[in-house]
């Protein structure tokens, strides 16, 4: 047993013969038993997120196919969530999401890659944008609903400059109050998260690359649409994917901007949690949930995928 | 352990193959200028990010700025806040650290499900998890801070996770914790006075990516109804909006500045220490050494 605790605790336990402090002996223990034990140091933080993250999860799940007040299994709620407003609160939802995930996604790249290429002054450039990036990515709900209606409402502070040189946004149709102005707002918090998650992969392109390249005469274009480009593509797309979950479960911004008044499925789980809604329909609220949470999973999947192709070349 | 092995070499050619040229994909015949579409970007993105701010301090009136501490219940919610995010940072440390390192070290082949685990947060919203938990949880734990500290743990886990494997791949791991060991230290000696040292930058990182968090999350706080500073900010906005944003501006201006100086005070002694530029979740070779010595 002592050589168990051993196996799973010491670091360096495992080096090289006679390298630690016990001498190593031919390991006792089956593979696949060693495996498991191995998996052990696994177990608090896997408890942890069974029961703060997953159980909360499958109750609403669970939720969804049970009448509100009798708690028979039926498919009302399921049937409710996908007719009528609901539906359209999908529809907004996914629209709002498509919007709020490429654009910031491809400005969080390019902003990334601009200040992980800076060279003089780069070091603290870089420091001011990623700790910058740090803290905008959670800033959210009323505050940063306030900074756009101070700037970008009807009378406000930018739509009156750019009335000055004869832009006339409303008259143009744009307001802060649809999903275009949402998603506007949402770029606030989406691109500096888009920054964070994107740098890391950034990090994977090796210069040596880009020199092999430009030695073989390649310019600036045919590197990118030749080597880096495909390198960095699937870590890109599976920072959209995050950036789409993240604009699709964001509640508390929209919530504030527009009082409710647009149709988003967070939104409407709110409205039904708040018990606004008729008796009866509480577990409407979950089964909104679940189709959330369906799509998330989908996204979670083609996330995990592209990660994966990602790593062929990256790290 | 050969896939750590191979880890580490990696990491060591990579910086190595770096540090000459700079940073990844800048050619060297284009070193020492600043080309025009960076400023172009930069210059949009200030301008997006800093507009607002300007128009909402504007309309919100420098006044605002000062008579935001004396208002009522601000003491009281900031405190609460703060008691949340002591709670929340001391269980992610707890958590988050051992286990990291000892999947880096034991389980190399782990990482890449870790990360797709602890980036879930992001993406479930987080109305629909504060629906589950105050079904699942007993009434007692209702509108408790306890709840809420437990909770954020859950949160705050993609930004921790990846401030610290983000500092466990700037560092050798493996030959740190071996050379550790055949001085004839245990493991727990090893975590505390050789690993964790190892790991400043990237745990203060993680500890203001936590603060950030706890004083800005309004969705599950207020459906908790436990009254932070984010529920009191919204509150107060009611009666003076101003003030409200005064305070939340104020927030955002603090915890940026701190994480600010964490990353500085960090990044010197990684230049005393030889170890890689630790950005929050990325590592970048120390390219400013070479240049300077």
């Amino acid at each position: 047993m002592a050589d168990t605790t051993e196996l799973v605790t010491a670091p360096g336990s495992q080096a090289d013969p006679g390298a630690g402090r016990v001498p190593r002996r031919p390991a006792r223990l089956p593979k696949p038993l060693r495996a498991v034990v191995r998996l052990a140091g696994l177990v608090p933080f896997t408890a942890y997120i069974v029961l703060g993250l997953f159980i909360p999860l499958i109750a609403v799940l669970i939720g969804a196919f049970q009448n509100s007040s009798t708690g028979a299994w039926t498919f009302s709620n399921i049937d409710a969530a996908t007719h009528g407003a609901y539906l359209k609160g999908y529809e907004n939802s996914l629209e709002l999401s498509l919007i709020a995930s490429i654009l910031p996604g491809i400005f969080g790249l390019l902003i990334a890659y601009a200040i992980f290429t800076a060279k003089r002054g780069g070091k603290v450039l870089r420091q001011m944008v990623i700790t910058a990036a740090g803290v905008f990515a959670n800033f959210g709900g009323v505050p940063l609903a306030f900074l756009f209606i101070a700037s970008l409402a009807s009378t406000a502070l930018v739509t009156g400059w750019l009335n000055n040189i004869g832009v006339n946004l409303y008259a143009h149709g744009f307001t802060l109050f649809d999903l275009a102005g949402v998603a506007v707002v949402y770029m606030y918090f989406q691109i500096p998260l888009m920054v964070l998650i994107i740098l890391p992969a950034l990090e994977g392109l090796r210069p040596a690359w880009r020199e092999a390249a430009e030695n073989l005469g390649a310019r600036s274009w045919s590197y990118w649409r030749h080597v880096g480009g495909p390198v960095l593509m699937p870590s890109f797309l599976s920072c959209l994917m995050l950036l789409f979950g993240s604009a699709l479960s964001a509640y508390a911004t929209a919530e504030a901007l527009t009082g409710g008044t647009i149709a988003l499925v967070p939104i409407q789980i709110g409205t039904v949690l708040n018990g606004n809604v008729v008796a009866g329909e509480a577990n409407v609220g979950k089964a909104l949930s679940l189709g959330l949470v369906v799509i998330i999973g989908v996204l979670m999947i083609l996330y995990v995928m592209l990660q994966r192709r990602a790593a062929k070349w990256l790290q | 352990m050969a896939a750590i092995g191979t880890y580490a070499r990696q990491g060591w050619i990579r910086r190595v193959m770096r540090t000459p040229s700079g940073n990844a994909g800048a050619a060297v015949s284009r070193s020492g200028k600043f080309p025009v579409w960076r400023w172009v970007i930069l210059l949009i993105a200030g301008i997006y990010f800093l507009l607002p701010l300007y128009a909402a301090i504007r309309f919100a009136g420098i006044k605002a700025f000062g008579s935001v501490f004396t208002q009522p219940d601000f003491g009281s919610s900031l405190w609460t806040s703060v008691q949340i995010a002591a709670m929340t940072w001391a269980i992610t440390m707890a958590l988050m650290v051992p286990t990291t390192i000892y999947v880096h070290l034991r389980l190399p082949g782990m990482r890449r499900f870790l990360e797709s685990i602890t980036i879930l947060p992001i993406v479930i919203p987080p109305i629909v998890l504060t629906v589950g938990v105050l079904q699942v949880f007993p009434v007692q734990l209702k509108a408790t801070m306890w709840l809420l500290g437990f909770e954020y743990v859950i949160l705050a886990m993609p930004f921790a996770y990846r401030a610290i494997d983000a500092g466990l791949r700037s560092i050798d791991l493996k030959t740190l914790t071996e050379a550790s060991g055949n001085l004839g230290a245990g493991w727990l000696t090893t975590m505390w006075r050789v690993v964790l040292p190892n790991l400043g930058t990237s745990l203060l990182s993680a500890t203001v990516l936590i603060v950030a968090l706890c004083l800005g999350e309004f969705t599950m706080a207020s459906l908790n109804l436990v009254t932070t500073f984010p529920v009191w900010i919204v509150q107060t906005d009611q009666l003076n909006a101003n003030i409200s944003v005064s305070a939340s501006i104020i927030a955002l201006v603090v915890t940026w500045l701190f994480l600010l100086l964490i990353v500085t005070i960090g990044s010197r002694r990684g230049r005393r220490t030889g170890a890689g530029e630790v950005n929050l979740f990325s590592v970048t070779a120390n390219t400013n050494t070479i240049g300077e010595s």
